[in-house]
């Protein structure tokens, strides 16, 4: 009886500062985004009205919104697809060629990973800056330009965002897949190349197949963070602009959060919230398959 | 016999090939980051030439300039700070309760556990307007009644924030560790008369302190990093702020006043310190990220 007490007594103490704080600073802002996107709120008094779904109404006529939507979904569709693709592809030659100073180059390809997004923004404005800016200059050894490429101007900001959001991304997940990759048994690449298997085969017959699993968990949680990548690198690079041309849809809430317009800003959350779930289930479902054994 | 030899040959394209292609990735991340390096020891003037030109000197005055002038000793030390307080208060709080939920089995076990997970899905930006609002209304609160307020512009509860909020991953990676070692060694401890919290702190702890490595080394990182909630939470024009909100500043100022050597101190300062950890513990962040198997 006397242990059974001090078990129940040791185990609330042990939990309940973490349930505490993370029922405070993580489940109650949550439900916040949700209630409050039904209220309008005044800038500096806590009182609310209802409103209903007014804010969405006007949110799906808002072609700001619309836009900041549209640059969400293509950088993380294309951020994905180009960081999984060649993080795959180069941690799987990696692991399975003999390439001598296999440890440095997954040292150097992981750097980017822990450099903050100001720290890759400033980096990277030094690199897109249109007088005397790296790429510029690079560009100009090969033909000369009579005007200078704006790499953040409106027509090419996006794919500019897209190679910075690659270059920071693409490190950790070679390395997590070198990791993962070299759990492969070898003999199964023996027998394959006995079967005359060429390279490719062996990649997408065997490397690929006995790793989906990591693939699937990682690519789940890649587009949750891409979401959010995607605000931090526009917030720090562009600001949405030019003219809104790169804004992001997180951005657009955190400008409408600035403006005070605190009920729509949670509206555009409730938006953000769903559209990163249903693309996540999707993904889950799509790429769903038995899972092999090793 | 001549196959062969075509074969072996194409081989050895192959190589090249694959070794110019890493290569070219490697100088791509290593030559934009030199190049800070190098661009902070130039003088204003020389940004007005070839961006490849070497510094004509080392012109220390733009650390000078960055460190007392645009603040960033203050702001470093704001950092140091916030990012010490932090995972001091997450280990302090995420170590029992990951113990508890993965080694004991009790009501509500099941539902705590689902709502930590549930966690890893949110991203601690998605919810950053409500926790600016909940602290804000809070702060007006305390005001009305004790006459000052303390959520907002606090560089203590910056720390809590952003401890609360990596609670989900750093339970995670945990639980993960915890769940795999033995009953046999808790058995032992009680049957030698040790308590429960005797056990956790003196038989478990130590054993998970390669796991609980990890978990520095990640939030370290992250938390030294991040701008938008220490942006958010730090608005006050006369507030503390961190490093990366105070490096930000910088950059936008500098685009007016175009002090170019100031600003490329300025993003030495904030990484040199990362990228000094990393030289040290690059083998424990590279291999410890396989526990975790997801980014927080």
């Amino acid at each position: 009886m006397y242990k059974n007490k001090g078990r129940s007594r040791f185990l609330v103490l042990c939990l309940a500062p973490a349930t505490i704080l993370f029922a405070i600073f993580m489940i109650l802002p949550t439900v916040n985004v949700f209630r409050m996107s039904l209220f309008e709120r005044g800038a500096y008094s806590p009182n609310e009205t209802f409103v209903g779904l007014k804010n969405f109404q006007q949110l799906f006529q808002d072609s700001q919104f619309i836009r900041s939507m549209q640059n969400m979904i293509l950088l993380v569709v294309i951020v994905t697809i180009i960081t999984f693709g060649v993080a795959l592809l180069f941690a799987a030659i990696l692991t399975r060629e003999k390439v001598k100073g296999q440890n440095l180059f997954r040292i150097v390809f992981y750097i980017p990973n822990i450099l903050s997004v100001v720290v890759i923004s400033g980096i990277f404005s030094a690199i897109y800056k249109p007088e005397n800016g790296m790429l510029n200059s690079l560009i100009g050894l090969f033909h000369t330009m009579t005007n200078p490429i704006l790499w953040k101007g409106e027509t090419l900001v996006i794919p500019s965002l897209i190679l910075a959001m690659v270059w920071q991304a693409i490190g950790y997940y070679m390395v997590m897949y070198m990791a993962s990759m070299s759990s492969v048994p070898e003999s199964l690449y023996e027998s394959a190349n006995l079967d005359g298997a060429g390279r490719v085969t062996q990649f997408f017959q065997i490397t690929i197949p006995l790793i989906w699993t990591n693939i699937r968990t990682t690519l789940t949680f890649f587009i949750i963070s891409t979401i959010n990548m995607a605000f931090l690198f526009v917030k720090a690079m562009t600001s949405g602009g030019p003219n809104g041309a790169s804004d992001v849809a997180l951005n657009y809430m955190y400008s409408q959060k600035d403006a005070g317009l605190y009920g729509y800003s949670m509206a555009i959350g409730v938006v953000i919230f769903l559209f990163s779930f249903a693309l996540s289930a999707c993904v889950n479902r799509v790429t769903e398959r038995e899972p092999l054994e090793f | 016999m001549k196959q062969e030899k075509t074969t072996r040959s194409g081989e050895r394209l192959y190589m090249a090939f694959i070794y110019i292609v890493l290569a070219l990735l490697a100088i791509s991340i290593l030559v934009p980051v030199a190049w800070v390096f190098m661009a902070s020891f130039k003088q204003n003037s020389e940004f007005y030439g070839n961006p490849w030109v070497l510094p004509a000197g080392l012109y220390w005055q733009n650390f000078v300039d960055a460190w007392n002038g645009a603040k960033m000793g203050e702001y470093m030390l704001n950092s140091v700070i916030v990012t010490a307080l932090a995972l001091a208060m997450l280990l302090v709080v995420a170590l029992p309760a990951a113990y508890c939920l993965s080694r004991f089995k009790f009501v509500g076990r099941k539902v705590l556990r689902v709502l930590f997970m549930a966690g890893l899905f949110i991203n601690v930006n998605y919810i950053v307007v409500p926790i600016f609002l909940m602290l804000r209304d809070g702060d007006n609160w305390l005001k009305s009644t004790f006459g000052s307020s303390f959520l907002l512009n606090n560089l203590f509860m910056l720390a809590v924030v952003y401890a609360a909020t990596a609670l989900p991953f750093t339970i995670h990676l945990l639980s993960g560790y915890f769940a795999t070692l033995a009953h046999d060694y808790e058995e032992a401890a009680y049957i030698d008369g040790a308590g429960y919290a005797t056990t956790m702190i003196r038989i478990i702890f130590p054993m998970a302190k390669p796991s609980i490595i990890t978990i520095i080394l990640f939030n370290f990182l992250s938390f030294w990093n991040e701008y938008i909630i220490s942006m958010t939470l730090m608005s006050s024009t006369n507030s503390a702020r961190t490093l990366p909100v105070g490096l930000l500043n910088l950059m936008q100022a500098q685009q007016s006043a175009a002090q170019y050597g100031t600003m490329y101190a300025g993003l030495v300062l904030v990484m040199l310190p990362t990228l000094i950890l990393y030289i040290c513990v690059q083998k424990q962040l590279t291999q410890g990220m396989t526990v975790g198997g997801l980014k927080g």
